[in-house]
């Protein structure tokens, strides 16, 4: 039995130690939001957050993951406070960015990664972050733009904790 | 009624877009218990074939269109929306049951057996329709661009104001006011004499009762409300939080998962296999043979595809054993080389003297362009899951034809369509590739084998190896110029002649032409890849026509401007993208600036790519793109569909290649089957040109104009002359 956090909740999985975290996820845990691309670190659909580090969960053992918390794209919204989406998703809908969206899963979660360890990345540090995940339907302009737009209004979602100035900004994040 | 062989129904099947979209409009009365069954629940009222309205007065559009990203399911309902006169906000959208009343042959099929009584009016919209049928036909299913253009022009349209018309017929006849004094407005029917106002769904049942109109009045451009807005993609918002369900996450109570390989060699059988290695593994159930191919099915995909490696298949030889790449294109050089010289072909265009021009030709051009094998390798590679019992066959999948899948996995079950049930769900990328069935064929064999659900996935290796491909192909050019310049002759000859047939011809005005295609066939299986034909021969035909306004010794842009004489849409669709691209600067050293124009599926682009050739290595900077779609039903969808065409071509432009050596295909997944990625992908800039000309496609007319503007801009920096892809081939280590 391996124990793991996945979206904060404890889950303990009779697999084999050595089954890469995509497959335990997908198939024992039954989330299928993260996605299979090429099995091999190549394209980024399988990325996840293993201790708010982005991993391509395609060639990370189960084992490898024990103890760990790892948070996946069912997961994403709770990493910030309220009920709400990320400030990504909602700058990945503003932006119009997924197409056939199976890459989206992947994308997001390495943008989530970026943003925590730089939360104003420039041009250079996107691509640096992002060129891991393949998006065969080329949206990377809505990709980079939305990028953006999420480290603009992640500022404004840490400045809602200030009472001073809740009242302006309410709407604002999300109109 | 004639006799129809499967061969008819899979092809009528595939009709597409146009058939049922017309049917709609003219055949009432498809409101059989069947369909309403199947598409309606909790007291919707389905109005007619296509519209539903629930008691809380939500709308929802049922098309036959599958959406893999393109927004098919959102354009076409702003087209139901706006000729409905309904809120944005009560629509919804539902991908119709593949069955054969929402088939897109259930019209086709009267129209090709005669016996479609079609109202004297709308023959000029059924001679469109058929013309668009008559290509969908040859282009297939949700594929060639023809969800807008085709669907929804003639059908979404046309059923959303008959159901306009029935409702408001509706209300006059329940209130008791003539139909003059009422208006349709926000889903809502609207008495001008008396303010009074009441919600569709209150007429909905009465209207379902009338038979619709074969001729509502359509609105006119300057009364769309939603029709040009764009509007946020229904689909988008489960597609940032995991919850959107593709094929691959089908979920099947008890089902097990299975790893395949396929031979090698296209052509190949399984002759035997050496599983004791794999029947001892963890977690493995067993292993299925079939014909040219063999499965592991285990407890979960893991074990699975270990357990795979394990096996040691025999597989049959075939004359193909030895063929290469090398092999091939030397083949088909030869095939080009006896055309030219009188071997038989078969000519798409043939006018004017040639011999008499190339004779009194003040210069002349001879060259050849290649480009290689494709694969489509979609984000999420080939599965499906299937149960199969004996008395039925349940496939769950993302297909880009739901229908044409329940046709051909009956047949390969050899059971009939009636047994057979199609559960579409979203596609993590089509292009082509998900129209054909082989993951759902396996996957149903392999599910009988086992009796049990078994969702097979394919390995990105199987995806890249056992594709359908986009065709290596090589085509030959002889330009005769005469002393101003002008084409006094244009010959070109290529080989594997598909869809659409008018993919080769150029748009300029030239003397005498001959276009001809010549067989050259080869054992690598063909399929439709974005954009098809035009992937090739936008980049043979642009690029050589830029080699030609070279050797006349004028301005690219300029010598297509004035060889388009007479075509002000593709002038102004030329120059828009090279004004708004600053054609005509001086460039600094080591940038180059190139242009290519391409029609096709009813829509003009022009491309300016700027390009960077330092340190050996080439970028792409910025594409300029114009874009004349006749009318942009969301401005923001066409836009994306630009970009993404774009960069599906370019990745074909800078590093696409398959190759084949001893029979099989040598790449595997994107370590040596390379995607252009966010670091080399460039700023892409749409401009829309709404000229009102007939709406044409999005999907894949982005695509073909990418390779030939960027070696033109890489022949602009560099001297050098591209004439085969991709770029990675090519060395410019000369350029620092
Ligand atoms: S599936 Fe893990 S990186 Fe592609
Ligand atoms: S949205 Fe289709 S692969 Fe990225």
């Amino acid at each position: 039995m391996i124990s793991l956090s996945v979206n904060g909740e404890q889950r303990d999985l009779d697999v084999d130690p050595q089954m890469p975290l995509l497959w335990a996820i997908r198939e024992n845990l039954a989330m299928t939001g993260t996605k299979f691309g090429c099995g091999i670190a190549q394209c980024g659909a399988c990325t996840v957050l293993l201790n708010g580090k982005a991993i391509r969960s395609c060639v990370i053992s189960v084992a490898t993951a024990e103890g760990g918390e790892v948070t996946t794209i069912e997961g994403l919204a709770d990493l910030v406070p309220g009920d709400g989406l990320h400030p990504l998703q909602e700058a990945w809908i503003e932006k119009q960015v997924p197409q056939c969206g199976y890459c989206q899963s992947g994308q997001l979660m390495s943008a989530a990664a970026l943003l925590d360890s730089n939360p104003n990345p420039d041009d250079a540090a996107i691509d640096a972050a992002m060129s891991g995940n393949v998006c065969r339907c080329g949206m990377y302009s809505r990709i980079r733009s939305a990028v953006k737009l999420a480290a603009a209004q992640t500022g404004s979602v840490v400045q809602t904790f200030d009472p001073a100035v809740t009242t302006d900004l309410e709407g604002a994040d999300h109109g | 009624m004639g006799k129809w062989t499967r061969r008819a129904f899979i092809t009528t099947g595939v009709l597409a877009g146009g058939a049922l979209a017309v049917g709609v409009a003219i055949r009432p009365g498809h409101r059989a218990p069947k369909v309403a069954g199947q598409v309606t629940e909790n007291g919707e009222v389905l109005v007619s074939t296509w519209v539903k309205i629930d008691p809380s007065n939500k709308v929802t559009l049922i098309a036959a269109h599958s959406e893999m990203g393109q927004g098919a399911h959102t354009a076409l309902t702003q087209m139901l929306a706006d000729e409905l006169d309904a809120s944005w906000e009560d629509m919804r959208y539902m991908e119709a049951p593949a069955i054969d009343e929402y088939a897109n042959w259930a019209l086709g099929k009267g129209f090709l057996l005669g016996d479609a009584d079609i109202p004297a009016a709308l023959v000029p919209t059924v001679d469109g329709a058929m013309l668009q049928i008559a290509k969908a036909m040859k282009m297939q299913i949700t594929g060639g661009s023809t969800s807008i253009r085709a669907t929804g022009v003639y059908g979404v349209r046309v059923a959303g104001a008959a159901a306009r018309e029935l409702l408001l017929q509706a209300a006059s006849d329940a209130w008791g006011v003539p139909l003059s004094q009422l208006d349709a407005k926000d889903t809502h029917i609207i008495d001008r004499n008396s303010g009074k106002r009441a919600p569709f769904a209150e007429f909905a049942l009465a209207a379902s009762q009338t038979a619709p109109s074969a001729t509502p009045t359509l609105k006119t451009p300057d009364q769309f409300r939603i029709m040009g807005k764009s509007r946020p993609r229904l689909d988008i918002p489960a597609k940032v939080d995991g919850s959107a369900v593709f094929g691959i996450d089908a979920q099947v109570e008890g089902m097990k998962y299975a790893a395949i390989l396929a031979a090698p060699v296209f052509g190949a059988q399984l002759l035997s296999v050496d599983s004791t290695e794999a029947q001892a593994m963890p977690g493995v159930a067993q292993i299925v043979s079939l014909d040219d191919a063999v499965a592991v099915v285990a407890d979960g995909y893991w074990h699975a595809s270990q357990a795979l490696k394990t096996l040691k298949p025999q597989w049959s030889q075939t004359d193909n054993d030895a063929t290469s790449s090398e092999s091939l294109f030397k083949q088909f050089d030869q095939s080009l080389a006896e055309a030219f010289d009188g071997g038989s072909s078969k000519a798409d265009v043939d006018e004017g003297d040639l011999p008499a021009a190339f004779a009194s030709a003040a210069a002349a051009l001879d060259a050849t362009y290649r480009v290689p094998f494709l694969a489509h390798a979609c984000m999420e590679p080939m599965n499906a899951t299937a149960l199969v019992t004996d008395e039925s066959c349940q496939v769950w999948i993302g297909t880009q034809n739901p229908l044409g899948f329940r046709y051909e996995v009956a047949d390969a079950m050899d059971m009939d369509v009636e047994q057979v049930q199609i559960h579409q769900h979203y596609m993590g990328g089509g292009f082509g590739r998900r129209s054909i069935s082989d993951s759902a064929i396996q996957a149903a064999k392999i599910a009988r084998a086992v009796g049990e659900p078994v969702k097979l996935i394919w390995s990105r290796e199987e995806d890249v190896r056992h594709d359908h491909y986009r065709p290596a192909v090589a085509s030959r050019f002889r330009v005769a110029l005469d002393d101003q310049g002008q084409i006094a002759a244009w010959e070109n000859v290529y080989h594997e002649k598909h869809e659409p047939a008018e993919a080769p011809t150029i748009p300029y005005m030239v003397g005498a032409q001959k276009i001809h295609a010549v067989d050259s066939p080869t054992h690598v299986p063909f399929g439709a890849w974005r954009s098809v034909d035009h992937s090739q021969h936008g980049f043979f035909t642009e690029a050589f026509f830029d080699e030609v306004a070279i050797a006349a010794g004028k301005d690219p842009y300029e010598y297509r401007m004035s060889l388009l004489e007479g075509k002000p849409r593709h002038q102004k669709v030329l120059r828009t993208a090279a004004e708004r691209a600053g054609w005509g600067e001086e460039l600094p050293p080591g940038k180059g600036r190139g242009i290519s124009l391409q029609e096709s599926f009813g829509s003009l682009v022009a491309q300016v790519v700027d390009v960077t050739v330092r340190d050996g290595k080439v970028s792409v900077d910025r594409v300029v793109l114009a874009v004349d779609a006749g009318f942009a039903v969301s401005p923001d969808g066409l836009t994306a569909q630009m970009e993404s065409g774009v960069n599906y071509g370019l990745t074909a432009a800078l590093y696409g290649e398959i190759t084949i050596a001893d029979g099989a295909v040598q790449q595997g997944n994107f370590h040596d089957y390379l995607m252009v990625r966010m670091a080399d992908s460039p700023e892409i800039e749409t401009h829309i040109i709404n000229s009102g000309e007939a709406w044409g496609g999005a999907g894949e007319p982005g695509t073909p104009g990418i390779a030939p503007a960027l070696v033109n801009a890489v022949f602009d920096a560099t001297g050098l002359r591209v004439r085969e892809l991709p770029l990675s081939k090519h060395d410019f280590s000369d350029f620092s």
